[in-house]
């Protein structure tokens, strides 16, 4: 169950200002049903040009109808450049805070409210910028480096939280991780390059790292290796002593023996048995 | 607020028969089964009364009973067995709605060397035979298929699947988790080479769950230490729970007609008047060859985190498959795989009943729901415009 404030669930258990406005000044509509959360949120302004009026309709979570009933609160009374300065920070401020999972939830409200005051100061919708890294939520390259920029987003899990990006599939997991990298300004650590080796040199490196790495940890479990044969990238191994009949000697020689090879000697290599 | 308990999928209550059985087990008779004197001895005897009590159940012979930390357990042990005994096979096969602890593992495996076969299912769940019995080769070192699903309760024809693949000779696990105490679980019809159950759902505490291993299957265990479980099995028994566990399975033996009288009108009284009181809802999965206590429905248009809170609100506890509720981003894998659409996978909610759930309860969760549905569609973008598109 999550952990939400005490506000967040007043909020959600009594929104305020639900419902549509017929002529609203403006007009932003965020999500989809697929995402799982959407929102719509509608203001109009008084003859001081101040928000009057504002009301809002969420599909999504309790913490989604919360940040959207916050934020139509916080808009109330505020000009549009004071509005345009509303982070999503704020919105989740103002509830006492989210659970990081639902960090997406707030950005959704800011997200919505950009919309709103594009659509007021009569900006056609801006064909999303950028290129699209996650495929399953539809969040692009530019979305992604704001989120990291304005709440100093870390890892993978962070961007998640925040803007869904690599949340579905997780094939896009090493772009976003290469996006925060360059973001947050660490430079990209360069690919170790490992210098060709003849194949004496690589039959050489294989019995060191046997020796050192592999033998020592199968000789704990009363077991040993033998190298036969190498040929192509195969390395022939015979497992020996107590390894030689155990069920799990499948598992070592994957997991354990070609890992061990493969991190130290050639990413190429299969380990196979006699 | 005392809770009005419809998340019996997820865990049920321990019976206060089964908690008395267990009592005496943590500081009075607490000797360990394997002693030499009779203090331990006599729980030793215990014990084995709790497994003949469990293969009574299934029935089975008590041999054939191995007692486990919990139903991932008994399922992970199966998978890895199979795979273990024949490393030469490298091909695995299980169904797109698994749970967590088969889907995982078999996950698991396909990053380790295998191929891993996943049968799909049909719009109402039901699985795909032909694409099981074409899968099948002399490669395969497992078929792992649930008797019954945790989110749906549509029931899988293990019967004539076990029959197929008992002549073919290809090893078969059948995670019977869900069905065990709501349907009539017999290891002499149902030729399954190994089947999981797990204590908390059948009334016993958590932390106790059963494998049962056929006679003659090829058999290597998970656990390894001591010679407990008749070497299937390391480590120094549960024994409190494991006789809980024994007292359940005697009490799941002796209610079970309950569950397809009493629980199923329960539970179709429950569906159907929600159907009547409540527009744009779906039930989720056969409704015919179903679970007796089970009903997964969605309600169009809105989000499932939101209605459980709600009903939270209330004391009715009830899950959701929504993406919200799970933590992760997506909604369930089990009503993905099955095509529901995602205006009605995000609203989903299972309700799923006990014989301890009474005719009041259920009233009352009628009476709460559609005011609760209609709040939350109230304050939905998509409600008016998804009704006018019809």
């Amino acid at each position: 169950m999550w952990e939400y404030t005490d506000k967040v669930k007043e909020h959600f258990m009594n929104p305020r200002n639900v419902g549509e406005i017929e002529d609203a000044d403006g007009i932003g509509e965020v999500g989809s049903i697929a995402c799982g959360d959407a929102l719509k949120l509608m203001f109009k302004l008084n003859d001081k040009k101040k928000i009057e009026d504002v009301k809002f309709q969420t599909f999504g979570c309790a913490s989604a109808i919360a940040s959207s009933s916050a934020l139509t609160e916080m808009l109330k009374g505020l000009t549009i450049e004071e509005a345009g300065k509303i982070t999503n920070d704020d919105i989740a401020e103002f509830l006492g805070g989210l659970p990081k999972e639902k960090m997406h939830c707030s950005v959704m409200g800011r997200d919505a409210l950009e919309k709103a005051i594009g659509y007021y100061r009569g900006e056609s919708e801006k064909v999303k910028e950028g290129e699209i890294v996650c495929e399953c939520f539809g969040v692009t390259d530019i979305e992604i480096k704001r989120a990291v920029t304005e709440n100093n987003l870390k890892s993978i899990e962070d961007v998640t939280a925040y803007v869904k990006a690599g949340g579905g599939c997780e094939s896009c997991h090493e772009k976003i991780q290469e996006i925060i990298d360059s973001t947050l300004g660490n430079s990209v650590p360069e690919k170790k390059k490992v210098p060709e080796m003849t194949n004496i040199e690589k039959i050489r490196l294989i019995e060191e790292v046997i020796e050192n790495e592999i033998r020592p940890m199968l000789k704990k479990d009363r077991g040993n290796i033998k190298l036969i044969d190498f040929v192509g990238n195969d390395v022939i191994v015979e497992m020996r002593g107590a390894c030689a009949n155990c069920g799990t000697s499948q598992f070592t020689i994957k997991n354990f023996v070609e890992d061990k090879l493969r991190e130290h000697v050639s990413h190429d290599l299969n380990v196979k048995e006699v | 607020m005392k809770p009005v308990y419809v998340d019996n999928n997820a865990t049920t209550k321990v019976d206060p028969e089964v908690l008395e059985e267990m009592l005496p087990y943590f500081s009075e008779m607490y000797g360990n089964p394997s002693s030499m004197h009779s203090f331990g001895g006599e729980v030793g005897r215990k014990i084995r009364e709790a497994r003949e009590r469990v293969a009574a159940l299934i029935n089975a012979s008590p041999e054939e009973i191995v007692f486990t930390s919990c139903g991932t357990e008994s399922d992970n042990t199966a998978i890895m067995a199979a795979v273990n005994t024949t490393p030469f096979k490298k091909h695995v096969i299980i169904t797109r709605v698994e749970h967590p602890a088969i889907k995982n593992m078999a996950e698991y495996l396909g990053k380790n060397g295998y191929r891993v076969t996943f049968v799909p299912v049909d719009g109402k769940g039901r699985l795909d035979l032909d694409y099981l019995y074409q899968s099948l080769s002399d490669d395969t070192a497992i078929v792992s298929i649930m008797w019954a699903n945790n989110e749906t309760g549509v029931i899988f024809p293990v019967e004539d699947i076990s029959r197929v693949l008992h002549e073919r000779g290809i090893p078969f696990h059948t995670d019977a988790v869900q069905a065990a105490g709501k349907l009539s679980v017999d290891v002499q019809k149902i030729k399954a080479d190994m089947l999981s159950l797990s204590g908390h759902k059948i009334h016993a505490p958590k932390g106790v769950g059963i494998l049962y291993v056929r006679k003659g299957t090829r058999f290597s265990p998970y656990m390894i230490g001591g010679h407990q479980e008749g070497g299937k099995r390391g480590g120094t028994e549960n024994t409190a729970s494991i006789i809980g566990m024994g007292k359940a399975c005697e009490l799941a033996g002796k209610h079970l007609e309950e569950e397809s009288t009493v629980v199923a009108k329960l539970r179709d009284r429950l569906e159907s008047e929600i159907l009547k009181s409540v527009p744009s809802t779906i039930v989720n999965g056969e409704r015919e060859n179903r679970l007796p206590g089970t009903t997964n429905i969605s309600f169009e248009y809105i989000e499932g985190e939101s209605i459980l809170l709600m009903l939270n609100e209330l004391g009715i506890c009830a899950s959701s498959g929504s993406a919200c509720t799970s933590g992760s981003l997506e909604p369930s894998h089990v009503l993905r795989a099955m095509g529901v659409p995602y205006t009605a996978a995000h609203g989903s909610i299972r309700f799923s009943l006990s014989r301890h759930n009474t005719d009041a309860e259920i009233d009352f969760i009628i009476e709460k729901i559609p005011p609760i549905i209609s709040r939350l569609r109230d304050l939905s973008p998509f409600w008016k415009q998804g009704r006018g598109n019809k």
